[in-house]
């Protein structure tokens, strides 16, 4: 068995731990986490596929001989996880402020209120 | 067994474990933990799949940026964790929800043990119309000419996230400046970092900008260099995070995706298509397209770990 | 000549191993965090610091050597940041007090 599947096999193994973490981790901020160990995941499969259909084309003097097209396609997926995960962050802060919790409960009765020890910002002036 | 072999095995055992870390560790500050130095070891698997330029993007992006976005959550959001705990699922829905996720990952990996060979591959044909456009690196060929498209609207997809992320704000916080990032002690040694490393940094991304077209390297890695140092100054307390109403970063904003937009359109009558380039102008017609590109998209990675405005901004009302 | 640079290559690669080696047996082994922030700092910045200069024989003057070297200076500059970071964060509060050369308590 080459490198190249043994990654591959690994990339399996990361989106299955990703989707676990998502569906069984209570809290959002995990289940955040847990997308994006899906996600690279999934960057990493298409890695894979990149280094398989490379050969050596490119290798003088670039110091890359993958698929350039995957590769690109992965860059531009590492970019826009980070968009995805900032906006969920601020959304989940933004909740986590006002009230509602840190789960995705759709019960607002028992969510849980703000702890009085919590540290967080952005209290309103009366 | 190959030396190379034994160092992937390692490797990616190493990877692994670390993502059973992440997914079961107990506090999610111990999961971010575990998540940036994750991404660092993702960054040496593409070192070994010999995509160098997606191992800077996950070492600059993947690992730094996102880790302190994370970090920062984590802390705000730590007094809460007890409550959700409480919430897991009960042991037999765990299992069964952990079978049902092996059974996803065997389909997965019985799709990487039966690729089709020989592997399809775009890579001839990328190698096939490079020469014409001037670049050596065949990433930026294809970021750049080949599916322009794409990375235009990448680039722009930062914007409405940018906007997601301003809108969580309350109106009456809206005149204020950004307030997410974490603000550590004042300590003479982080005020010496923040001092020393931007000149570096900016010269690192210089660099990668400019080698982008021949060797690994680009405008995205370099823009996640620029804005890791400016959060650093920001973090540091020697520069305030600018205002979200000020119109001259808005500007600075979307001033690359302008100019890729404008190029593109004067392809139209210049190379007969959208986002085409003239023949002979390719060249430098990307290099200034990858210039602008990093400016904006990093003030737009900034802003977006900066956070949303806030009227009592942590940094005036802990002084 | 070619020979030479090699074995000089490997000699400090690997010494700069052992040094890696020995910062993570300290790392894993020493009984409190001080002592072990000890043992990574000073073991990798010399580890680190001797795998450069092997390098520094396989790669092209003056560029690729100065980037090399820029590295370590890096390297040694953020190792000691974060090492100030984590001695203040476990120091207890009443060494503050009578070491002048510590990190400041409320801005001064």
């Amino acid at each position: 068995m080459s490198g190249t599947t043994l990654f591959g096999l690994g990339a399996a193994a990361l989106v299955g731990l990703g989707l676990y973490g998502l569906i069984c981790q209570p809290g959002a901020l995990r289940k955040i986490l847990a997308f994006n160990l899906m996600g690279s995941g999934i960057f990493l499969l298409f890695g894979v596929i990149a280094k398989r259909g490379g050969g050596a084309l490119f290798a003088a003097g670039t110091g890359s001989d993958g698929d350039p097209v995957p590769q690109a396609l992965v860059i531009t997926g590492l970019v826009v996880a980070f968009a995805a995960t900032a906006i969920a962050v601020a959304l989940l802060v933004r909740l986590a402020e006002t009230g509602g919790g840190t789960t995705l409960e759709t019960d607002a009765q028992d969510a849980p209120a703000v702890p009085t020890d919590a540290n967080l910002r952005g209290e309103r002036e009366p | 067994m190959s030396v190379g072999l034994i160092s992937d095995v390692v490797l990616i055992l190493l990877v692994l474990s670390l993502a059973v870390w992440i997914t079961i560790a107990r506090t999610a500050y111990r999961a971010v933990v575990g998540f940036v130095a994750y991404g660092l070891l993702m960054t040496l698997l593409w070192v070994r799949l010999a995509a160098l330029d997606v191992a800077m993007t996950e070492a600059a992006l993947g690992s730094g940026l996102t880790g302190i976005l994370l970090f920062a959550a984590a802390a705000r959001l730590a007094p809460f964790e007890a409550a959700e705990r409480a919430r897991a699922p009960a042991p037999a829905l765990r299992l069964l929800i952990g079978l049902l996720c092996t059974l996803v990952a065997a389909g997965l990996a019985a799709v990487v043990l039966w690729l089709p060979e020989p592997a399809p591959t775009l890579a001839p044909l990328v190698a096939e119309h490079l020469p014409p456009t001037g670049l050596r690196n065949p990433v930026t060929g294809v970021l750049l000419a080949h599916r322009a498209i794409d990375t235009l609207l990448e680039s722009m997809v930062l914007l409405p996230a940018l906007i997601g992320v301003w809108s969580v704000a309350a109106d009456a916080d809206w005149s204020g400046r950004p307030g997410s990032l974490p603000r550590p002690p004042a300590s003479d040694a982080l005020t010496l970092l923040a001092r020393i490393l931007p000149p570096f940094g900016v010269l690192v991304a210089i660099h990668l900008v400019w080698i982008g077209a021949d060797e690994p390297g680009g405008k995205f890695q370099a823009a996640a260099v620029l804005a890791a140092m400016w959060v650093l100054v920001m973090m540091a307390g020697l520069q305030q995070p600018p205002a979200v109403v000020s119109r001259g970063w808005r500007g600075l904003l979307v001033v690359g995706a302008s100019l890729f937009i404008a190029i593109g359109i004067a392809g139209i009558w210049l190379a007969d298509a959208f986002l085409a380039y003239p023949k002979g102008l390719a060249k430098p017609l990307i290099i200034a397209i990858e210039v602008a590109l990093t400016g904006s998209v990093a003030v737009a990675l900034a802003l977006l770990l900066s956070g949303p405005p806030t009227r009592a901004h942590r940094c005036e009302a802990g002084r | 000549m070619r020979l030479a640079l090699d074995i000089f290559t490997i000699v400090m690669v690997s010494l700069g191993g052992l040094f890696f080696l020995a910062g993570t047996v300290g790392l894993l082994r020493f009984p409190d965090t001080l002592t072990r922030l000890h043992a990574l700092t000073e073991a990798d910045n010399l580890g680190l610091g001797l795998v450069v200069l092997g390098l520094l024989a396989q790669t092209s003057w003056p560029l690729g050597a100065l980037k090399l070297i820029a590295l370590w200076l890096l390297a040694l500059l953020s190792g000691a940041v974060v090492a100030q970071f984590l001695g203040a964060a476990v120091r207890p509060a009443d060494w503050r007090t009578d070491d002048v050369s510590g990190p400041r308590e409320d801005g001064r």
